[in-house]
Parts: structure tokens; sequence; C-alpha cells
């Protein structure tokens, strides 16, 4: 066992943990944060993305004695005073999402993608997201909210923060 | 899936990590950015007794210059020599390369030498690595040694890091004069391996290719270089044609695998293709 | 614009600005929420992470289990010992197959689509012999995940090899091994039907073409992996059972039927559940060993299956030889079509793997007119994971077949290929349409939604680049491909059902409850895993009840709160399950009126019903709510005599007829010569699914559709070796296209409104998937027209495309197939 102190969702964890547990499995079963999911094992889904130090990494390819002192963001952790996100707001207005079973890991790999990138072509969006698997909605709507969501982050008004993304000829 | 159990150490230096594995013994395992050893424990495709983590030995983190020689510390993350001005100005292919590396969240926790160590065929650094003479620089029980990369890569998942020692910097030479790089990737999906990759650079001089370096992708056990195509390069006009020509001669003197993404003769081809292409974009045509 | 059987002209097009300009509120104030782009209110919860997912529950004593899989696809297990595995730290117990084979029973099948069938016994846990790899030999319950990993592999088994039967047509030649060797044949069923004389329409045509097509074998892949948790009550012998299924209330029948555990002792939740695609419509071999496994222990027990286990035991979709012929004039006039299928079924029948080919037995001769139809289905067993329904189920199998083999008629007659599909195509005034098959299409229009796709499209402006790209030589060709596509949904007539010998009917249930407080509760028996279910019948019921879309909560997925219902699968929520929905709020409003005339002492005739209020005639002060009407019914101080208390109403809505969705999809793919790469230009989809809820939601399922359709024809690809080894085994060999795989695609509809039910709907779950599978293959094989190529099978790899392109080109200029 090792003792491993990590901060998720703005609280502080002491734990011990076996040098094999995942960190996905740390966060689910130890710590109760099953709001991000797993839905793979090869590290291809991102289903399990979260915010380590502020980087999106996939939490089931990560050991938890790995992320010893580090600072985690999940989903349940990305709204502040149950204020949404402006992806988590943007998902919703564009409907990014239906089953929402990959939506905690989509959400946090575009906020990461809009932290390095904030203004991103529709281009950059969908390989920013590759690696992030969604089997419901086609990415278009995923596309849509992340570049909405940019444009609202960006400050812009709420008529540039129209999808650019075209609909029809 | 689940890892089986596995003892851990976190050594802070080089001097410990040789330490460990040595007192851990030939079933250790170097754990950097895990990012290719995380699915393989998952999947119980291996059983090592130890896990020798280097993330906190911070002498091996970063990239630096050394003369005619720019210094790619072995624990540095593909995001961070994506992002390392040294890299894009004196091995632009490493990062035209590394950005090809699976996705956004994989390059924030996968290193270069982990990469490199791993020894894929079908990664996309290993290619680099021989087309740019790269050096790999090991530290054992006896002290350093460099390996040139030609020798480096042994076979599919083996190089000539022995079990007692660790790869702790890649020495890239500068390219001096003129270079443009590209690096070609055929996958089917984005985030699937290579079928086939090129990494190219090439000088130019008066519209002619003056020199060429061609690393293959997934065309061997190990990452090949295409000598015959760069010797094929000298000399001629930077222009569809002839660098067709000399491109017909990727393949030679490789044993492309055959396995589900695609069969030995469709890699051949496909060899051949990219690397005109990743030429004629490397000197800045098509 | 596009007129509506009512004459009214809607704009469909543009829907991204209409959803942007809908408003967010309503009041009861008669705004119809029909056609309007709600956000959903499952979002929530999905988008902050506070979800249910059936992995995520834990209970006081819960135990894990895992279980031991057959490494080899056909073998017999001469000893298995799970004695080690008992003795480890944190084991709770084990057992083998034979040690629980008196209580598991054996799994269900629900479609024996032939009375001579065969259908072998098929044990959650192999007894004495193995049938595919994944097949499992032996459980594990341990204390947590990690531990059960490591107990399985303290478990000792010795197989002796058995002959795999991995080839459909050599599983059916004399002397081939045998999957079931009790049955004494591979061949599980034939289905024959026809209508017409094939033979006869053959004979006096002027052009008879035939193809081979293969569907290959999919992985459904819904994101969430299958879970299940088993809650018993020891004593009493009750047990809840959480699953992550799209058939709750199938689900606890056949576990009563399975386990002999009587039906009332079993409560079945379906939590959130995230995505399903036909996978998760079906009783797993797990969820009965978890039953089982609470019963014998008297605690709560869970499973999660891993992405590479699910790979290799969640059901597969497709994988069917197809030979269709088809006989036509010299004019262009189609007059029959004969399909010959061998299906494989996998090494054992799940819940509907015999029927799905059934399927799409009546769908082959899709939107078009002919004198005469021939189809055989043969069932074929093979030593692999079973197949059952995979997102289309049949339709996307034979809507395939039939567009291939149109372009190619088209092709073969020098025609244009839209213009071959118009000749022959049902008339927008011919409808309701009585087809080949038997089946009465209801209403649809494809000239409109034809014309309205080939505008978006430009396709003669792609015709002409397609020309030039040609001309030039261009090593990045253009092929366009069209696909058109009907197909039924609304599954369906209960008596149809019986009459293909489905085990169970296609109604579906709904409940109204309205509270003291005027808010209003909807219980479905449908069970929602991304479909939007609680948003869109809260509009259905605002709309009927006249209260606002706020005001109305959705209840579904637990066979206690929900106990009627025939679940969500086969494009039939809505067309069934909302309809449902809006008949109950119509017997709530009789019973309410009956009420509002005895308070307003008005003849009942008189009151009349708008927007939530009722009103007597000629006297428009008289009014009251229908929230009003429902306190007053709480009360109970004063109602009608022999009045029962309490307003709310049950309805049971089985359909009279399918519903026939359509539309008109055009792909434009470049294929790069050199490789063999090839990528979506453009993709135009107009889909007519009659009249729409939620233009969101229905734009978001056609996205998806689309994309998985598409996957088939370019990515997707089950392999299996010689040796019935799954060599696709994880999500890195099994290609799922990312958000950079795909384009943005341009949909629109029109609306043609369905005549089977009041609301006017069709149903959308699969078009996508559907029609996009053929329109893809169709624009490759055009673009590589001009080297004689005239098939390339799925998926289009570029691999497959270079081999294709080399053999013609040593073939010369030789017409010849690829493969």
């Amino acid at each position: 066992m090792t003792r491993v102190s990590m901060k998720v969702d703005g609280v502080t964890y002491e734990d011990d943990v076996e040098a094999r547990r995942l960190l996905v499995h740390h966060l689910r079963d130890t710590l109760g944060r099953v709001g991000t999911p797993i839905g793979c094992d090869t590290s291809n889904c991102g289903a399990c993305t979260v915010l380590l130090d502020g980087e999106s990494v996939k939490s089931c390819s990560v050991l938890a004695v790995q992320a010893d002192q580090a600072q985690i963001t999940t989903i349940q952790g990305l709204a502040e005073d149950k204020t949404w996100h402006p992806v988590q707001k943007a998902f919703q207005e564009h409907h990014g999402l239906q089953c929402g079973y990959c939506t905690p890991g989509m959400v946090l790999a575009a906020v990461d993608l809009l932290n390095n990138n904030p203004d991103p072509t529709e281009d950059e969006v969908r390989h920013g997201l590759e690696g992030n698997l969604c089997r419901c909605t086609g990415y278009v709507n995923i596309v849509r909210a992340v570049l909405a969501a940019a444009a609202e982050m960006r400050g812009a008004g709420a008529g540039q923060a129209k999808s650019t993304v075209g609909v029809g000829a | 899936m689940i890892p089986a159990s596995v003892d851990y150490v976190a050594p802070d230096s080089v001097a410990d990590v040789l330490s460990a594995l040595t007192a851990a013994g030939e079933d250790a395992k170097i754990l950097a950015g895990g990012q290719s050893l995380l699915p393989v424990l998952r999947l119980r495709l291996a059983y090592p007794s130890t896990l020798v983590d280097l993330r906190k030995v911070s002498e091996m983190r970063g990239v630096r210059e050394d003369g005619d020689a720019i210094v790619i510390g072995a624990m540095t993350r593909h995001v961070d020599v994506l992002a390392d001005p040294l890299v894009r100005e004196h091995a632009a292919l490493v990062a035209a390369a590394t950005a090809t590396v699976a996705d956004p969240a994989v390059r924030h926790r996968g290193t270069f030498g982990g990469s490199l160590a791993h020894a894929d065929p079908a990664g996309d650094l290993a290619a680099v690595a021989v087309a740019l003479d790269a050096t790999l620089v090991v530290e054992g029980p006896g002290g350093r040694r460099s390996i040139p990369a030609g020798e480096f890569f042994v076979d599919y998942l083996q190089t000539a890091i022995g079990p007692d020692e660790v790869l702790v910097e890649v020495r890239l030479p500068k390219l001096a004069g003129d270079w443009g790089v590209h690096y070609e990737k055929f996958n089917r999906v984005a985030q699937a391996w290579a079928i086939v990759g090129v990494a190219a650079a090439v000088r130019r001089d008066n519209g002619a290719i003056a020199e060429a370096r061609v690393g293959l992708t997934n065309m061997g056990s190990t990452p090949v270089r295409a000598r015959a195509v760069e010797q094929a390069l000298v000399g001629v006009p930077a222009e569809p044609g002839a660098v067709a020509a000399a491109a017909a001669h990727a393949a030679d003197g490789t044993t492309p695998p055959s396995d589900l993404s695609g069969q030995a003769d469709y890699r051949t081809h496909l060899a051949q293709v990219l690397t005109r292409r990743a030429v004629l974009r490397a000197a800045g045509v098509g | 614009m596009t007129e509506t059987d009512a004459g009214q002209m809607v704009d469909t097009g543009q829907i991204a600005e209409k959803i942007a300009d809908s408003d967010l509120q309503s009041g009861p104030d008669g705004t119809k929420e029909m056609g309007r782009s709600r956000r959903r209110k499952e979002d929530a919860k999905l988008i902050t992470g506070q979800t249910t997912w059936t992995d995520n529950i834990t209970l006081p004593g819960l135990l894990h289990f895992a279980l031991l899989r057959s490494p080899m696809a056909h073998a017999k297990i001469t000893r298995i010992d799970v004695a080690a595995a008992r003795e480890l730290p944190g084991v709770i117990a084990a057992f083998t197959g034979a040690e629980l084979a008196g209580e598991l029973g054996s799994l269900p099948n629900a479609w024996t689509v032939t009375p001579d069938m065969v259908s072998p016994a098929h044990p959650p846990l192999a007894v004495d012999e193995v049938r595919y790899v994944g097949d499992a030999v032996a459980v594990v319950v341990t204390r947590d995940r990690y531990s059960a990993a490591d107990a399985l592999e303290a478990i000792e088994v010795e197989y002796e090899p058995l002959p795999p039967v991995t080839d459909l047509e050599a599983a059916l030649a004399d002397g081939s091994p045998l999957v079931h060797s009790e049955k004494g044949t591979n061949r599980c069923y034939d289905w024959p039907f026809a209508a017409g004389d094939y033979e006869a329409v053959k004979a006096k045509a002027d052009v008879v073409l035939k193809r081979r097509f293969i569907q290959q074998r999919l992985i459904p892949t819904a994101m969430e992996p299958r879970a299940v948790v088993v809650a018993p009550i020891a004593a009493a012998d009750e047990y809840t059972i959480y699953s992550a299924t799209q058939i709750p209330h199938i689900l606890r029948v056949m576990l009563a039927l399975t386990t002999g555990i009587p039906e009332h002792k079993l409560r079945v939740i379906a939590p959130d559940v995230g995505g399903g695609f036909g996978s998760k419509l079906n009783v797993y071999a797990e969820e009965v060993i978890a039953l089982i496994l609470a019963r014998k222990l008297g605690r709560p027990v869970k499973w999660t299956e891993s992405r590479s286990e699910g790979f290799q035991t969640t059901t597969h979709g497709r994988d069917q030889i197809q030979d269709i012929e088809i006989a036509a004039t010299s004019a262009g006039q189609i007059l029959g079509l004969k399909v010959d299928l061998l299906a494989d079924m996998g090494a054992y029948l799940q819940l509907l793997t015999a029927g799905v080919p059934i399927l799409g037995a009546f769908m082959f001769p899709a939107i078009y007119k002919m004198e005469a139809y021939s189809f055989h289905c043969t069932g074929v067993f093979t030593t692999k994971t079973p197949t059952d329904a995979y997102r289309g189920a049949g339709r996307p199998e034979a809507t395939y077949a039939i567009e291939r083999i149109i372009d190619e008629l088209a092709h073969e007659l020098g025609r244009e290929p839209m213009e071959l599909r118009k000749q022959n195509w049902i008339k927008h005034e011919e409808f309701p349409y009585d087809t080949i098959c038997g089946l009465t299409y209801d209403s649809g229009n494809y000239e409109a939604a034809t014309e309205k796709a080939m505008g978006l499209f430009d396709y003669d402006g792609l015709r002409r680049e397609q020309a030039e790209r040609r001309e030039r030589k261009d090593p990045i060709q253009l092929g366009l491909g069209i696909s058109t596509f009907t197909e039924m949904c609304g599954i369906a007539p209960s008596r149809v059902l019986g009459s293909l010998s489905y085990g169970a009917g296609g109604w579906e249930a709904a409940s109204i409850r309205m509270l003291p407080t005027g808010k209003v509760e909807v219980v479905t028996g449908t069970s929602p895993h991304g479909q939007g279910h609680v948003t869109s019948w809260s509009q259905i019921a605002a709309d009927a009840l006249g209260v606002p879309f706020e005001d109305v909560e959705v209840i579904h997925g637990d066979t206690d709160s929900s106990p009627k219902g025939m679940d969500t699968y086969g494009s039939r929520s809505l067309v069934v399950g909302g309809v449902a929905v809006h008949h109950a709020a119509g017997k709530v409003i009789e019973k309410a009126r009956r009420v509002a005339a005895h308070l307003l002492e008005a003849a009942e005739s008189d009151v009349e019903f708008k927007a939530g209020t009722f009103s007597v005639k000629g006297s428009p002060e008289a009014k009251t709510t229908i929230q009003d009407v429902a306190l007053a019914t709480f009360a109970a101080h004063n109602l009608p005599d022999g009045m029962e208390p309490t307003l709310d109403s049950d309805y049971v809505f089985d359909p009279e007829n399918f519903s026939f969705p359509h539309g008109t999809h055009l792909c434009a793919m470049e294929v790069d010569t050199e490789t063999g790469q090839s990528k979506i230009r453009k993709y135009v989809c107009v889909d007519d699914v009659g009249a729409v809820v939620n233009p969101l939601i229905v734009e978001g399922q056609i996205h998806g559709g689309l994309a998985q359709g598409i996957a088939q024809a370019l990515y997707e690809d089950c392999v299996y070796d010689a040796e019935g080894n799954l060599l696709t085994g994880t999500m890195v060999d099994y290609l799922i296209p990312s958000a950079a795989d795909l384009p943005t695609f341009i949909t629109d509809r029109t609306e043609t409104r369905a005549t089977s039910n009041p609301l006017g709907v069709k149903g959308v779950g699969e078009a996508g998937c559907i029609a996009s599978t053929p329109a893809v293959i169709n624009a490759i094989v055009d673009a590589l027209r001009p080297s004689g190529i005239n098939d390339i099978r799925m998926p289009a790899t570029p691999e497959r495309i270079w081999r294709a392109l080399q053999e013609s080109a040593t073939a010369g200029s030789a017409t010849g197939g690829a493969q």
C-alpha cells in the first residue's frame, strides 16, 4: 500500500492504495465520485477523462499512485457554485448528448481543448476530441456545442455564439 | 479489466532508479507516462513484479541545447515536446510526428522516452529517431552509454536497453541549412496506430534536394531508415516525377508485417506513395 | 417548404435556425409543444455527473462477481476446479457451471420463427462444452472487483479442443463439424416467403442481375458496458434487479420463466442506461447468474463487464451473406426480386437472434413496385458470439442489398441511378399502397424528399466535377451515392407479431396521474437510454392536457412504478409509447370533462376543452381549469354520483399498422486511388419521419444513426480467424469513428404524416443507420466504375479499394468484381 493524497473537486483525500489501483477506480469506488464512468480497457474511448492539474487525462490509464499530490477535476466538480461551465451549458443547448455516458469525458476534453485553443476551427475541435468516442450523437451537435462554448467563453455576444457548423445548403 | 498486483517504487533520481531496478530484479518494469503500459497491465498481458515509476525524476525532464545537438529528457511529455521552441527550431520533424501521437489526453501523460523505449514499430517517434540519427543515452550501474537509434531498436517491443538500465535522454543533431520536414501518417481512424508512417526531412538547395532523411513507421519489426530513398533523392529536382522515382525504393529491404490493418504488399505500396508525398511536402511541394 | 396532407406549408429547412429561435418557456396559452425544440429535461444530471449508471450502485454488503471465459471457440471441458480460487483472500464463493446448472436453467429465445426451428439449450454457465470464445465456464464471488479479477486466475480448466465452425457455407456442407452435435445439424431454420411468381417474371425479363453482398459482423458498442446488480430480500425470496438493459419489463418476465422465481417477487429497474442499439435488448447469462447468486448467498451482487469482455459476450449484429437477384425490363421497369440469405446465429439463440433477418424480409422490395418477390433465409449456427438486434435489425441489411443492386441495374442499363429509382418507386398519389410483401404503406412522398435532397446536395454540380476528375485522371476520384429507403417502424401490431411466431405483443402502456396540485405524472412502458423520452413525452402530455411542459414528469424503467410495458427498440417508442401517452391524456380529459360539467352545472356535451380550460358553450365566463378539476377530484367533495375520486388514466395502445418513415440520402465520396483511402466530401439526407415532436431530438437521432451506418460502410468489422478467435477484441482493433473521422452532415426533413396514429408520427431511431450504409458504398463504387469495379466489400477499407484497383488494372478493361 502507498499513501496518496489528492484534491478531488476541491476536497483533499488521503488514502492507502494498492499500486495497481487505477485512478478511475480510486475516484469511483474509494471516493464515491461516480460521475466519471469507464468505457473501455485500452484508453481508446475517453469516457473516464478528468482534468489532472488542469490537463485532460484518461483516468483509466493513470494509477492512483501516479496522481499523488495532484489536483483533479471531475465532471462533478466542473460547475462552480452550481453554475454550469459554458461547455456544459452549450452541450444542453445544442443537444450534444443523448445517453450521456461519454458526456463527462467529452465535456472535460472540450474544456481542455478550449483552455489551449480558445478560438478553434471546426476541424480543430474534431481533432481535439479524437480521443473521446460517442456512439449516439454522430458528433455534429458536440462540435456545434464546443464551438458555441468557445464563442461564449471568448466573450462574444449571443449573435456570434451561434454555431458556425452549417445545416442546410 | 484490472492489473495484477505489483510492487511500486517512485525514486527521485536516476541513481535511485538504478538501485531500484537492481533491487527489483528482472521482472521489474519502468513506468514512464504509462500510456502504453497501463492498457497492457489492465489486459494482464504482462505481470511485472515491480513498477519503477520515473515521475519524480526531474532530471529526466525537459529539452536543452548542447552544442550542435538538442537533448530531450526521456520523461519529457509529448505535450511539452510539442510546445518546446528548441524542438520546433531544430527538430521540427519530432514535433510533426509527436502531434500525431494518439490524442490530447494521451499526449498529456505519454513521454518521448517512454514511447521510444516501448519500441512499438507502429509508434510514430521511432521512425523520426532513426531518420534524424538520434542518439539514445541510457544509464546503468556502469554509467552512461550512447546508442545510435539504428542500433537501439532490436526487435518488436525490444530495445538495446539492459534490464538494469534506464533511457535518460535522447540527443538529436540539429539540422543545419534549409530543411523542411513532414510526417505522413496513414491510418483508418484518427486515433488508430499508423498502418504505415513516413518521417521525412529534406534539405533544399536551389530547387533541388541536396540531402534527405527518411524513416518508416510500421514497415518491419523495428523502425526503418529508407536509405535507398535518401540516396536516390540526392541532387534530384523537388518535383513529383523525380521524387516518385526515388520513393519507389521506399520498401527496399523491408519486411513489413501482415496483420489486421494491412497485408505486407499493401504496406509496401503505401510506403512508396507516402514517401513521395512526405518528401514533396517536406520540400515544400504538393 | 413541403406540403403536409393537411395542406399546411411547413418549412422544415434550416433546422438549426429554428432551434436557435425556439423559445424555452411555455405556459397554458395554447402554444403547441409539438414541433418545438425543447432542451432536454434529461440533460441536467448527465451533464453534471449525477447519474445512476448500474455500476454506480452500491449497497451494504455488496459482493462482486466475475466470470471465467473460454479462450477456445469450441471444446469439451475435461476438468474444471475452483477449489484454489475459493481459498484466496476475499473470495466468498466460486462455482462451476455444473454446480449451478440446476438453478440457472436455459437462457430464453423469444422468437421461434418456424415450428421446426432448432433451438439448443443455452446454459448461462457452460457445463461440459464451450461453443464460442467468451462462453462462461465458472464464476467467482468476492468482496471487491480487484479480488474477483485475481480469483479468476486461480481456476483450473482443461479443455479438449473440438473443431470450430466459422464459415456459414461450410457449416451447411455435409460432414461439417457441428456446433451442437446433439442436434445433428448447423441449420437453425429455413424461412421462405414468396409473393407472385418470381420465376415467371424472370422468364420474361430482359435483364437479370445477380449479386452477392456481405453484411459483415458488427459489435454494437454502446458506450456504457453492461452491468447488473441484484439485491435480495433472502427471507422473502424477493429480488430487485438493476440492469443496464433496454427491456426491464421483458427481462422481468423472462427471469421469472427462466429461474422459476415467481414474477411478482421480481422487481427490475433499468437505471440510467448508456445506450443500447439492440445490444441491451436481451436476457443475458450474467443477469440470470446474478439473480441466482444473490438468492444462493443472500447478499447483493454486482457484475460489470469490461469492454474487451463485452466484445466477446454482448450480442453482435448483422453477419449475413446476401444473394440477391433482380429481374427487369430493358426499359428499366423492375419485375421481381429474389433474395437468399444465410444468417449467422452464432453459437446460441439469444432473445431475438432467429427473428432479426425475418424483420428484414419484408423490406427488400423497399419503396419499389414489382410483380413478384421470393425470399429465403437460412439461419446457421457457428462457434461465434451470438448475433441479435443491432440498430435497424434486418432493415439495414435489406436496404443495403436493394439499394446496391438498384445501382448495379442502373449501370447495366446505362441509366442515371436516381432516374431508375423514380421510375420504379411508389408515387405519392398511390398511397396507401399495398406492397408485394403484403404491407400497407400508409403514407409517403418520395418525390418531395428526393427533390429537397437533390437541391441541398448540388447533385448536378458534383456530377460535373466527377466528369472533370475522370477526364484529367485525377488521383482523387469522386463518386456519388444514392440511397432511398423506407423501413417498418413502430413495432408492432400484436396480431402481426403473432403471425410471425414472435413470443409477445407489440403494444405499449401509458398512465397519467393528475396530482392534487395540478402537476402531472406520466408513466410510460418505454425504457429510454438516450432517446429523450422524458422530454418528448412531456411535450405530448403538455399539448394534450393544456398544462405547462415544466409541470410534467415522466416515470419509467422500474417495474414497480411502471408495471406494464414492452420497452424500447425498433423505433417503436414514440409511435407506440408516445401515442399511448396521447391516448391516456385523452382519457383523463374525458373524465375531467364530466367533473367540469358537474362543477359548472352544465351538460357534458356543452363543455369544451381547450388549452387546459373547460368552458361552457355560450357562457364564456363559466370555466374551470384542468388543475382545478384535478384538485376537485382529489378532494372528492363534490363529484358526479358514482364517480371514483382522483384524476388519472391508463391506456394500452396496440397499433393497427407499422409506420413507414422514408428518406433520400446522398453521399459524395472522394477516393484516393493511390492509397485507397476514401473520405466523405458531402453527406445530405432528407428524412420524412412524419410529424415531429422535438426537432432537436429528431435531428440528433438522425446524426447518430448516420454515424453508425457510415461506420459499417467504412470502419467497423468484427473479425474472427479460422480457429474462431476474435481478432478485433478491443477498441484498438475494432474501429469506432471519432469526431475527427466524420463530417458535419446536412440534414433536413419533409413531413408526411402517418395515418395510423393520431399524432402522425413514424419513428426515427434507426433511419440514419438504415439509409447511410448503401449511400456510402454506392458512392465509392460510383467513383471506381471507370476501373470496371462493381463492388467493394464492407467495410470499404483503403486496402480493399486499393486491391480492387490493382485487380482491375491487371484484368485490363474487363468488368471484374472485387472482394
